[in-house]
């Protein structure tokens, strides 16, 4: 075996996996597992774990995958994280854990995510019990939106013994792993479904179609509900337009739009009610992880795709392996390109597209280059579907409806480091306070979050 | 799951329930609608708030079976359950807040065209509870189609009804009555409120402010979330964009862009044909038909 090359793991070919939905990628098996985590040095002073958010000991665990004994990787994984087969499948690890990882340094970083989701589906399989709750203590926290934030701060506080509440918007719980990710990245029956089962198992009880804002407010949990605390992890799900002419045609959707009819409303499997709209050519604009997932679901539903992005392939902020995975797939990437007019026919239906050419000027704020349009560089090309996927931001509703919550100038929550907000007993962490971040991220805050309330609560 | 504890048919395809969701009646406020979801595979159908009882915690809707989801839902009885129902959603309509000597001293025109008249109802008695009679009109395209008429009888000032075809009260579209009203019997109106179908209210509009009076729309546009999530439901209102389903769904209807809202909401008509059976012809694209 060599050391530095990563053992390989199986994924559909991409001619097949374009016409269906399934994961595309199929996981390490036991033998591939205990070779791959083999190849981990043991580090004394673990430079992949200083990069985890959530500070996951990845030698203990890579060292039982070694040693044969998943089971028990699977249990020191859920000491640190309630969603490691999530984590393991949807992290941006690259600019993480195995972004600092020595073997790196000469050859193929470990593949940390790859082993980590291994063993939390062996546990999966396997019925490892990994979790379990105090005794009851008495006192009841609300937690509002149940997407990664929301699933952490609840399970963590639940193993204390709190008598947890989720109130969740949609009619189904998992926020962006549901209705944004796609199938063939995260299975929904298998994955989401289980880490969503564990933490009902925990006895957090998980209240769907409650709209907070609308249905009841944050003062009606505290006064009529006897909620000790509440924390707020609603996420940032409102979808940004271009505000170019013609963003109201026909057949121009946000990616939002475009991946909850699919994902949340299954348009893509017979027998369900929503429709979905793709048409032959569609261009979608941005680089994120939401483009690369609208473009492949749009290639998925049988239409020929293109990414339309401002900045180089060097900026694009999607994970590496999903923009891999979309090039095997036949995604077309324009790049360097932004589009400046949607153009419709009479009818009023997208017909094309006209765009700029850019070139990278000075960083700016964000470090990257700064794209600037080219004089003269303006072209169409034929497209009957838009789809926007250009950031999101907070809903505005939580804040609009409480007094004395505070938000900054991008509508986001202010909260402290350990997620405590301007209003007493109420926290808040994940997208809802940083904007559109990631998974991991949201799952640190609402880990820091359930800390920080349990010594609210218990001083 | 939640129950439905009655059911109605107000004509041969227009159903009235009355659905246990006590969060919600808790909740909800005039020109406010809900989401429901009739089954598991089920998409999410918004439907007007058309009253509620806080006592008994529900709800009634009123829907028109006209596709594939409308339809579904009226095959449920009383006693069955509907998945999901969520709300209440969208802004409460204005005069909810206002000073009520302010109103009191406003001559009112409801306009409620078909299925648009079960909304307007409870508007209408809110405003007779508070000592206000305000005048409605009841469109639609025949007799048969007229719904609760003795009901919005008691709690209207004058009640004036029209037919497309003339088998019923005035012979002719809504907008020629409020010009007959107006112009002919001398009528003055300070505000008047329209619910019905996109393309009612469009006319409406248009006549309206020939007229020069002030007239609130409740928008229908597609929906999937109802939360400000997706952007479906984004209609022009006067130069800017609003997602209706949390700026609206009430607006000014003299700076509503009805001829895109018109289009937009045929969107996913051959989609929706599909569903239904029927056979459209999607070679070309957008057959905006
Ligand atoms: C398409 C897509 C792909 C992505 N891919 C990746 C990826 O590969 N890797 C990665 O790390 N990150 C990815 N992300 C980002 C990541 O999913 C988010 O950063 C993360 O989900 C944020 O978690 P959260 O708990 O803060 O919010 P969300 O997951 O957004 O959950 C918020 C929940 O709160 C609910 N809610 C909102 N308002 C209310 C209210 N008023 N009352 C009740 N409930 C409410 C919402 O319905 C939702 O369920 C992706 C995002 C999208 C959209
Ligand atoms: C805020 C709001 C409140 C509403 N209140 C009511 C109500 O109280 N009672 C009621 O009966 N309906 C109401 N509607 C309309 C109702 O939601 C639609 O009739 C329903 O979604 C149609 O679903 P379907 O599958 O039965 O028909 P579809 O098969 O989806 O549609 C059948 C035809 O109707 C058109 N259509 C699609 N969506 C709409 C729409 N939103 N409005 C009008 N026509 C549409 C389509 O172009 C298609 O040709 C409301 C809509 C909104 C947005
Ligand atoms: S949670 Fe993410 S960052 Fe942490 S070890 Fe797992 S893959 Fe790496
Ligand atoms: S840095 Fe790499 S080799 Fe060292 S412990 Fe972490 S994963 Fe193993
Ligand atoms: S219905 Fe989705 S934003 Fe209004």
């Amino acid at each position: 075996m060599n050391r530095f090359e990563r053992v390989q793991i199986s994924e559909q070919s991409p001619e097949v996996r374009s016409h269906n939905f399934e994961e595309v990628c199929l996981g390490y098996t036991e033998e591939e597992a205990v070779a791959e985590a083999k190849r981990c040095l043991q580090c004394k002073n673990p430079q992949c774990v200083t990069k985890c958010p959530v500070s996951i000991n990845i030698p203990e665990f890579i060292h039982e995958i070694a040693e044969g004994n998943f089971g028990k990787a699977a249990k020191i994984l859920a000491k640190y994280t309630a969603l490691p087969a999530v984590c393991g499948r949807v992290c941006p690890q690259e600019v993480q854990c195995e972004s600092k990882c020595v073997l790196g340094n000469k050859g193929d970083a470990v593949a940390i995510g790859k082993l980590e989701r291994f063993a939390a589906d062996w546990g999966r399989d396997h019925d490892v019990e990994v979790a379990e709750a105090k005794e009851s203590n008495g006192h009841k926290v609300a937690v509002i939106g149940s997407g990664p934030a929301g699933i952490t701060c609840a399970g963590d506080l639940a193993k204390e013994g709190y008598d947890v509440t989720i109130y969740e918007a949609l009619h189904k719980p998992g926020g962006v792993l549901v209705y944004g990710i796609p199938e063939f990245r995260l299975p929904k029956d298998t994955v989401v479904k289980h880490e969503i089962r564990n933490l009902k198992k925990l006895g957090v009880k998980i209240k769907t179609n409650v709209i907070v804002g609308r249905t009841v407010t944050i003062d009606d949990l505290f006064d009529k509900g006897k909620y000790d605390a509440v924390f707020v992890g609603s996420g940032a799900g409102l979808p940004k337009f271009m505000g170019i002419p013609g963003e109201n045609y026909n057949g121009v959707f946000s990616a939002n739009e475009f991946l909850t009819r699919n994902n949340l409303m299954k348009a893509y499997e017979d027998g369900y009610d929503t429709p979905i709209k793709v048409g032959s050519k569609v261009a979608v604009v941005g680089g994120g992880n939401v483009a690369m997932d609208a473009a492949r679901t749009a290639k998925r539903l049988g239409a020929e795709v293109w990414i339309v992005y401002r900045r180089s392939e060097e900026e694009l902020p999607a994970r590496v392996e999903e923009v891999h995975h979309a090039k095997e797939e036949g995604i077309n990437f324009e790049l360097l390109t932004n589009p400046t007019e949607i153009i419709g026919d009479e009818k009023g239906w997208v017909k094309g597209i006209k765009c700029v050419r850019m070139e990278l000027g000075e960083p700016d704020k964000s470090g990257r280059r700064r794209p600037i349009p080219v004089k003269g560089s303006e072209f169409e090309f034929d497209v009957d579907t838009v789809i926007m996927a250009l950031g999101t931001s907070p809903n505005p509703l939580i804040p609009s409806t409480t007094e004395g919550l505070e938000v900054d100038k991008k509508k986001c929550l202010v909260a402290d480091e350990q997620g405590q907000t301007s209003k007493e007993g109420v926290f808040a962490g994940g997208d809802a306070v940083t904007g559109a971040a990631t998974v991991i991220l949201a799952m640190g805050a609402g880990k820091e979050a359930a800390a920080a309330i349990d010594k609210y609560i218990n001083g | 799951m939640y129950k439905i504890v009655k059911k109605e048919n107000l004509s041969t395809n227009i159903f009235s329930m009355d659905v246990l969701a006590p969060l919600v009646a808790q909740s909800a406020q005039p020109g406010q609608f809900v989401i429901v979801i009739a089954d598991e595979k089920g998409e999410r159908v918004p439907l007007t708030i058309c009253d509620y009882d806080k006592e008994k915690g529900t709800v009634t809707i009123v829907a028109q079976s006209i596709g594939c989801s409308t339809k579904k839902m009226a095959q449920f009885n009383e006693g069955e359950y509907f998945h999901d129902f969520v709300g209440p959603l969208g802004q409460p309509s204005e005069y909810v807040n206002e000073d009520i000597n302010e109103l009191k001293k406003k001559k009112v025109l409801f306009v409620a065209g078909g299925v648009g008249t079960a909304p307007v109802y409870p508007q209408a008695r809110w405003f007779h509870e508070k000592g206000i009679d305000v005048d409605v009109i009841i469109g639609a395209k025949t007799k048969d189609l007229i719904i609760l008429e003795d009901k919005m009888r008691k709690v209207a000032g004058n009640l004036y009804i029209a037919t497309d075809d003339g088998s019923y009260g005035f012979k002719g579209m809504i907008p020629s009555l409020i010009e007959d009203l107006v112009v002919n019997q001398g009528k003055k109106y300070d505000l008047i409120v329209c619910i019905g179908p996109m393309i009612m209210m469009k006319f409406v509009c248009i006549m309206t402010k020939k007229l020069g009076i002030k007239t609130i729309v409740s928008m229908n546009p597609i929906m999937v979330d109802g939360t400000g999530m997706c952007g479906a439901c984004r209609i022009t209102v006067g130069d800017e964009t609003k997602f209706a389903c949390v700026d609206g769904p009430e607006f000014d209807g003299h700076l509503v862009d009805f001829d895109e809202a018109l289009r937009r909401q045929a969107q996913y008509k051959n989609e929706e044909a599909e569903k239904n059976g029927e056979h459209v012809c999607t070679c070309h694209k957008g057959g905006a038909n």
